[in-house]
């Protein structure tokens, strides 16, 4: 029975296909190629570096238990405030849900600027820092992905655990952990890849004494010119991390349970519970605002007391006749924007087919699913070099077109796109296409009126998420060529590397729209309101 | 449904389109690309007003692309040779002279004023590969405020900086991932000798030196004579033209720089252009080096670039001949030397001083 009734309403096979083939070639154009391309080319053609294994058993131990202390601390940071935002209605709430989300969003090589200014001297240059610049970045992954978890468990369950005679710390302990544990382990996996492939942290705040693994493919390819070494790492990258999200994967399945129910936030009670709240809220505040507002007030710091200059001067050509930074910040912010909201069409419209295609056939989803997922455990590097010399002769000579830059940030933004609306694709019942089919629908219909329209807003988000993560990005196309189409990060970059303190205030001036630029985005595209069934 | 496949199909037309969309004309002289690294101006500097001169008079538009840091930059030229990504590139340096060389990057052209350009830089490259375009100094700078505060004598030497009165007190950059800091451990490999070096970087880690990966890390937040630093350290590596810099990047405007440089420490490096091989605009990528080497050219590069003229007899703006030091002997290192020691003394020195 159950069976026949799926067959009536499965999808056909050639809409399946049509829908996986644009999400397919994409990957498969974009990145599988010029990736297997570079290895090809390079490895063969070995010149001669030195070995790239010299050192890496090191840095390969050093990169891993990183990343690891960095995913454990965050988890326990992090869930004190996914608990008390999921379950505590109170006024500043959406903002305070704001405010943890904008972390995530940010451009490395701010942030490690502005935890430069905090941490003291001797925190420069140390594993330490980077792990707490890590914890700044994922709270975020910790507020969203268990957040919406915590939504689901009824609040009754703890109470009832206390009324049993449990301490907070019991009921934690043996109630809602391993309620959490699959959206633990899926929170896990993603901080241990963000960890693991850190880039802009590790250089600014790890310092040359601690390179993970991405930093050492990025050095020996760029200034030792070992793009053979660097690229025969890379694939080893992508060979751990395959291992581990694999393992993740597994113990997310392993505690997967079905749990039905919508426990929305409610307010706070008990004496305990207000002092609770208020004081996370406060701690979250302090903790990623400090960052922020050193970043922010460096921008009027130009060396002898407070002054506007940085800002007043940013849009002049000249700082004084003849004198020029050659950078031109307000242009910069219309590239970044253009970009932004070309990339994030790209990763929309690629993520929309994908999650469907997904969701539609399990088991060409889960190939596709992977496949996907691939340009987050790459070396940005790798691809951005593969592109380089794979698009290189008609009819794909397309290393100088802006738009490649774009879709290098839609690479990095899909699985984002696919994750939001996957989540609520697989929380539609059958039973209403089921209806829909009944009521006379094709299958087509069905899906047209029934999954589609359920998407509108995680669709929203994550166009929103694309958006942010194009304004960002540094990694990937420093590597593409561009003329005179710098984006904000890059910009940034640039006057961070002038002697003088003007260019140096300008650029904490450019970070400060930068931050601006992605609060608003976040905010506006709703991101920080997807946390759980009973907020969309 | 059928919006859905409009969707699709529209994206699919737009990378189609996008691809075809290649430009031919023919007729007025073919534009030119000029590669260039990332501190090379875009717009809105007087070298972008200078190349918009040559563009009139030649009807030879030029575009500047940046293609990442000078080592990026090489990287993809390699990569590219014989399909480069432009015409002509600028900003090969000494220490990257062989492997631009060896990786047949760029074909031979002797420009009209070759004659015109000081004979130890041309020297460099008897082969005419690349055209000498300007030089710097890369040195230890001091914050002039702590020495005096401190009453201590800025140090004279390389030595010097191994001597414990001065412990603590430098902070440089791993050569393996900063131009800077690469030029600064083969000034002391120059002083020191190829066996020599070892001994003084571990007296260097003795007296407690500070390594970080970038320029700006080292010059904005740990040294301490950076207009606005917060920086600690009185000893940086930078360039011999940071004095200058702070000077006329000031606000409000100052007279006289916070900082100097220590001038026995200083390391020679010359930049370099040059035709890409496989350009397909040779006569017009030609042109475009003969004015780079110009008069005209080659007199913005000081306040724009903080790099001397390569091509003698250009006039040099007055806050640099006042703040900026130009050693009368500077270190240097020949390129096929650097070139074949280069990743074993880097993976040595890795092992000494971070290990």
């Amino acid at each position: 029975m159950d069976n026949h009734r799926a067959a009536l309403n499965r999808l056909p096979r050639w809409f399946v296909v049509t829908l996986a083939a644009a999400p397919a070639l994409f990957i498969a154009g974009f990145y599988a190629w010029p990736v297997t391309n570079l290895l090809w080319t390079t490895v063969r053609r070995a010149n001669g570096g030195g070995s790239p294994f010299g050192h890496v058993g090191a840095i390969i131990w050093f990169t891993t238990w990183q990343a690891v202390v960095s995913t454990v601390l965050t988890l326990l940071v992090g869930l004190l405030p996914a608990y008390v935002l999921a379950r505590y209605s109170f006024r500043g709430r959406r903002v305070l849900v704001a405010v943890t989300t904008v972390p995530f969003v940010l451009p490395t090589v701010v942030v490690g600027a502005a935890f430069l200014a905090l941490l003291p001297q001797s925190w420069h240059g140390s594993a330490r820092a980077m792990i707490v610049a890590h914890i700044f970045f994922n709270i975020a992954v910790v507020v969203r992905l268990v957040g919406s978890m915590i939504t689901v468990i009824p609040h009754d369950l703890v109470g009832a655990a206390r009324t049993l005679g449990a301490s907070p710390i019991q009921a934690a302990r043996l109630v809602l952990i391993p309620l959490l544990a699959p959206a633990l382990w899926s929170a896990a996996a993603v901080i241990f890849l963000f960890s693991f492939t850190s880039f802009g942290v590790a250089t600014l705040l790890g310092g040359p004494t601690n390179p993970t693994l991405e930093v050492e493919i990025a050095r020996r390819a760029t200034q030792l010119g070992d793009v053979g070494g660097a690229a025969t790492l890379s694939a080893l990258q992508l060979g751990l991390l395959a291992v581990v999200v694999v393992w993740a994967t597994r113990g997310q399945r392993r505690s997967a349970f079905e749990l039905k129910g919508a426990a929305g936030p409610r307010p706070a009670r008990t004496r305990g519970e207000r002092v609770m709240v208020a004081g996370v809220s406060t701690a979250v505040v302090l903790a990623v605002g400090a960052p922020i507002v050193a970043l922010v007030s460096r921008s009027f710091d130009v060396g002898n007391g407070w002054s506007m200059s940085a800002w007043s001067k940013l849009g002049s050509a000249q700082i004084r006749p003849g004198v020029g930074l050659g950078v031109d910040p307000l242009a910069s912010v219309g590239a970044s924007l253009r970009f932004a909201v070309v990339a994030a069409v790209i990763a929309t419209v690629i993520g929309f087919l994908a999650a469907t295609a997904i969701n539609t056939s399990p088991r060409l989803g889960k190939l596709l699913d992977a496949g996907l997922m691939l340009p987050l455990g790459t070396s940005a590097v790798t691809i951005g070099l593969g592109m380089l010399i794979t698009f290189d002769t008609a009819p794909v000579d397309w290393r100088a077109r802006w738009w490649l830059i774009p879709l290098g940030h839609a690479l990095v933004a899909v699985p984002f796109v696919v994750r939001a609306l996957l989540s609520v694709l697989r929380s539609i019942p059958g039973d209403l296409r089921a209806a829909a089919a009944t009521l006379g629908a094709t299958p087509v219909r069905a899906w047209w009126h029934v999954d589609a329209a359920a998407l509108r807003a995680p669709l929203l988000a994550g166009a929103g998420f694309s958006a942010a993560i194009s304004l960002g990005e540094f990694g990937a196309t420093t590597i593409l060529t561009r003329s005179g189409r710098e984006t904000l990060p890059i910009a940034i970059g640039r006057l961070l590397g002038r002697a003088g303190a003007l260019p140096r205030a300008q650029a904490f001036a450019m970070a400060t729209i930068l931050l601006a630029l992605s609060t608003v985005v976040v905010m506006a595209s709703g991101i920080h309101e997807r946390l759980g069934p009973d907020d969309a | 449904m059928k919006k859905l496949l409009t969707v699709v199909s529209l994206a699919a037309l737009t990378l189609v389109g996008v691809a075809c969309s290649s430009d031919a004309k023919s007729g007025a002289p073919a534009p030119v690309t000029l590669v260039a690294y990332d501190s090379f101006p875009t717009k809105d500097s007087p070298l972008i007003t200078a190349l918009g001169e040559f563009s009139k008079s030649t009807g030879i538009k030029v575009s500047v692309v940046t293609a990442g840091d000078a080592g990026t930059m090489l990287t993809k030229a390699r990569l590219t040779a014989g399909n480069p990504e432009g015409d002509v590139m600028w900003g090969v340096d000494s220490t990257q002279l062989s492997a631009a060389l060896d990786g047949n990057v760029f074909s031979k052209y002797e420009p009209n004023d070759w004659n015109a350009i000081a004979t130890n830089l041309t020297a460099l490259v008897p082969g005419h590969e690349l055209t000498p375009v300007d030089y710097g100094d890369v040195c230890i700078n001091y914050d002039k405020a702590y020495f005096a505060s401190h009453s201590l004598t800025p140090p004279g030497s390389l030595d010097d900086l191994a001597d414990p009165r001065y412990k603590d007190l430098l902070v440089v950059e791993n050569p393996s991932a900063s131009s800077p800091g690469l030029a600064f451990f083969m000034a002391t490999v120059a002083k020191f000798g190829p066996s020599g070096w070892q001994a003084y970087w571990k007296a260097l880690r003795g007296n407690g030196v500070e390594v970080v990966d970038s320029w700006d890390t080292a010059y904005y937040d740990e040294f301490s004579g950076a207009a606005g630093s917060k920086g600690h350290r009185p000893l940086v590596v930078s360039y011999g033209s940071s004095p200058p810099a702070e000077v006329i990047f000031a606000d409000p405007p100052r007279t006289d720089a916070p900082t100097a440089v220590v001038a026995s420490t200083c390391f020679r490096e010359v930049e370099f252009t040059g035709v890409l091989r496989g350009t397909k605009h040779e006569s017009e990528a030609r042109k475009l080096v003969d004015f780079l080497i110009s008069a005209r050219f080659q007199s913005e590069l000081p306040l724009t670039q903080f790099v001397y003229p390569a091509r003698t007899g250009v006039a040099l703006p007055a806050e640099f001949t006042k703040f900026a030091v130009v050693p009368t002997t500077t270190l240097s290192i020949d390129a096929a030397t650097i070139a074949a020691n280069r990743q074993k003394w880097q993976d040595e020195w890795t092992t000494i001083v971070l290990r």
